[in-house]
């Protein structure tokens, strides 16, 4: 019995027992010089597990008497997670060693946040999904606050650390609220008292605070007061992770939950994902308007993103969800190369963030400027790029489900969107001559991801690699 | 007789207590943490009454990994405190605005 639940799980326990060993022998060694090493071996064990889960067969299977779930949605969520995350590690060893913030603790604290992220995905329990969030959470507290010298670093962290417990409070209010209104804390026991119209009042408030803690983890308006602020303060490779993978994990979080245990309410929670989603798309267009840092750019361009994945959730269908997933993908892989870029964004060796030093970067730089080019295009969800296929899945999914309004909506906020994704476009290409110019020479590995990422904005039109598929295939497992 | 009720009511009013605490302290950020602590403990009188009440004993499972996890999320609290204490000599609520969000 526990040998069949232990092996579910392996995966998971595989990665903690690397990062608690690898803590261990570093601890004992006493070296920072193991951190390249510990980047590198970290990553490609990622890899390796997301190979190995993704050549699952595509079963459902439960470990724990329901706690946790090992379906095809989970499946395609980690394999997401793990990869992201590893490529974000390999993309950071050489900005994080050369400002001496390679210490071996970095890459052993994103491996845990990523147990975190793959137990958020396959909870099937509120005690599961507790544990998986705050175990990612308390990881990328420590992470963003990981400049230890530096009073943006720390006020990120502690910004981060004092919002996100308040999320998780909210959260854990509305769980227990849920465990008493219902009698168990399973999705499966949920999912049998709360049928629409049926709902208890004690019911609906467990299920609104749910909401309000998992808007929080994916900084959904109006729960995203947190993400400017730490996007910016960060260092750049964490401020690339935040943006990529604990996204993915708590969007995939918000759906597991909103299916699996309301999925019989869906007109319940719908309007409550709507007025999520209009408002996060309109605040991440308008807010950026202003922004010159492109940290906090890509913050409010997140948040916006985060809008229209959560179309794909408020259509509450399976077509919904596959949308959503896409979008995630999509998201993902964009957002890689658009951080490989502002990790390239270098003056005499020190890192720039104002988007005015870009102004002229076609002439010096062709090729990037190309390839941040599509990728600003795909942002903004200009149709012949990857993005626009994304933005057209999840309005696909909302038509389907009678939301005119809210696709229209997405609509506008995606055109007041493409302002400030063009206007960087616009800066690299006729802005007007800047005498700081920005360094040339720039790390193949950050040139490889942004070159391939750019290249699958284009690519991926035709050609989707099978993620397609797959996703298809993770949201029929999820909604049934 | 005391019911289940008013084990909710105390919960309830201890977990906005917390949550004005957050927002409304202007002081100090131990308060903040004080807040959180606060509303964990507020769910975690929740959990208990309901699962007294139902006569389920997953609530009180449920219970003891919310106090470990608030006992590791403190500690960290603390941790980045102490660091932001060292580089800005403060931590009042009104030092903690390097960065306007």
């Amino acid at each position: 019995m526990i040998q069949a639940d232990l092996t579910v799980i392996l995966p998971e326990i595989v990665l903690s027992i690397y990062a608690m060993a690898a803590l261990i022998g570093a601890v004992y060694t006493r070296k920072d010089g193991l951190g390249p090493l510990l980047v590198w071996s970290t990553a490609g064990l990622m890899a390796v597990l997301a190979i190995w889960i993704a050549s699952q067969p595509n079963v459902t299977q439960v470990a724990f008497n329901g706690m946790f779930i090992n379906d095809g949605f989970a499946r395609f969520a980690k394999v997401a997670v793990l990869l992201s995350a590893a490529v974000i590690l390999v993309m950071s060893q050489d900005y994080m060693s050369r400002r001496g913030l390679l210490r071996f603790e970095y890459p052993l604290l994103i491996a845990l946040a990523a147990v975190g992220m793959m137990m958020m995905v396959s909870a099937g329990d509120l005690m599961s999904l507790y544990m998986g969030l705050e175990l990612q959470s308390l990881a990328l507290y420590v992470v963003a606050a990981l400049r230890r010298d530096s009073a943006k670093s720390t006020e990120a962290g502690l910004k981060y650390f004092v919002l996100g417990a308040l999320s998780s409070g909210l959260l854990l209010y509305g769980a227990s609220l849920v465990y008493g209104f219902s009698g168990t804390t399973l999705f499966t026991g949920i999912i049998q008292t709360a049928t629409h119209g049926e709902m208890s009042l004690g019911m609906l408030f467990g299920l609104i605070f749910l909401i309000s803690g998992l808007a929080f983890k994916v900084s959904a308006v109006p729960f995203h007061m947190w993400t400017p602020d730490v996007y910016e303060g960060s260092p750049t490779p964490i401020t690339a992770f935040f943006a990529t993978a604990p996204k993915v994990a708590a969007m995939a979080l918000f759906a597991r939950v909103m299916h699996d245990a309301f999925g019989a309410a869906v007109s319940d929670w719908q309007q409550v994902i709507v007025l999520l989603s209009v408002l996060s798309m309109f605040l991440g267009g308008i807010a950026a308007i202003g922004q010159r840092n492109i940290k906090r750019l890509m913050a409010f361009s997140s948040i916006a993103h985060m809008g229209y994945g959560l179309i794909g959730l408020a259509a509450g269908t399976e077509m919904g969800i596959k949308a959503m997933l896409m979008y995630l993908a999509i998201y993902v892989t964009m957002n890689v190369g658009t951080f490989a870029f502002i990790l390239m964004m270098e003056r005499d060796g020190q890192p720039v963030t104002d988007i005015d030093a870009l102004r002229q970067y076609s002439r010096r730089e062709p090729a990037k400027a190309l390839a941040v080019m599509i990728l600003m295009f795909s942002l903004a969800g200009v149709p012949p790029m990857l993005g626009f296929f994304a933005k057209f899945g999840v309005w696909q999914a909302g038509i389907s489900a009678d939301l005119f309004g809210l696709v229209v909506a997405s609509a506008i906020a995606s055109v007041i969107g493409a302002f400030y994704y063009l206007r960087i476009v616009f800066y690299m290409y006729f802005g007007a001559e800047n005498e700081d110019q920005l360094d040339t020479n720039s790390s193949p590995v950050l040139w490889g991801a942004l070159m391939a990422s750019a290249a699958l904005m284009i690519v991926g039109v035709f050609y989707q690699f099978g993620v397609e598929g797959a996703a298809a295939a993770a949201a029929a497992t999820l909604v049934n | 007789m005391i019911g289940l009720e008013h084990y909710l009511t105390v919960a309830a009013t201890l977990f906005v207590i917390g949550i004005f605490g957050l927002f409304l302290n202007r002081k100090n950020v131990i308060i903040l943490l004080m807040s959180i602590e606060l509303m964990l403990l507020a769910v975690n009188i929740n959990l208990v009454a309901f699962s007294s009440f139902l006569g389920d004993l997953v609530g009180q499972v449920f219970t003891l990994f919310v106090l470990t996890v608030a006992a590791a999320e403190a500690a960290i609290g603390l941790a980045i405190l102490v660091c932001f204490f060292r580089n800005r000599g403060s931590i009042a609520v009104e030092d903690v605005n390097v960065m306007k969000g």
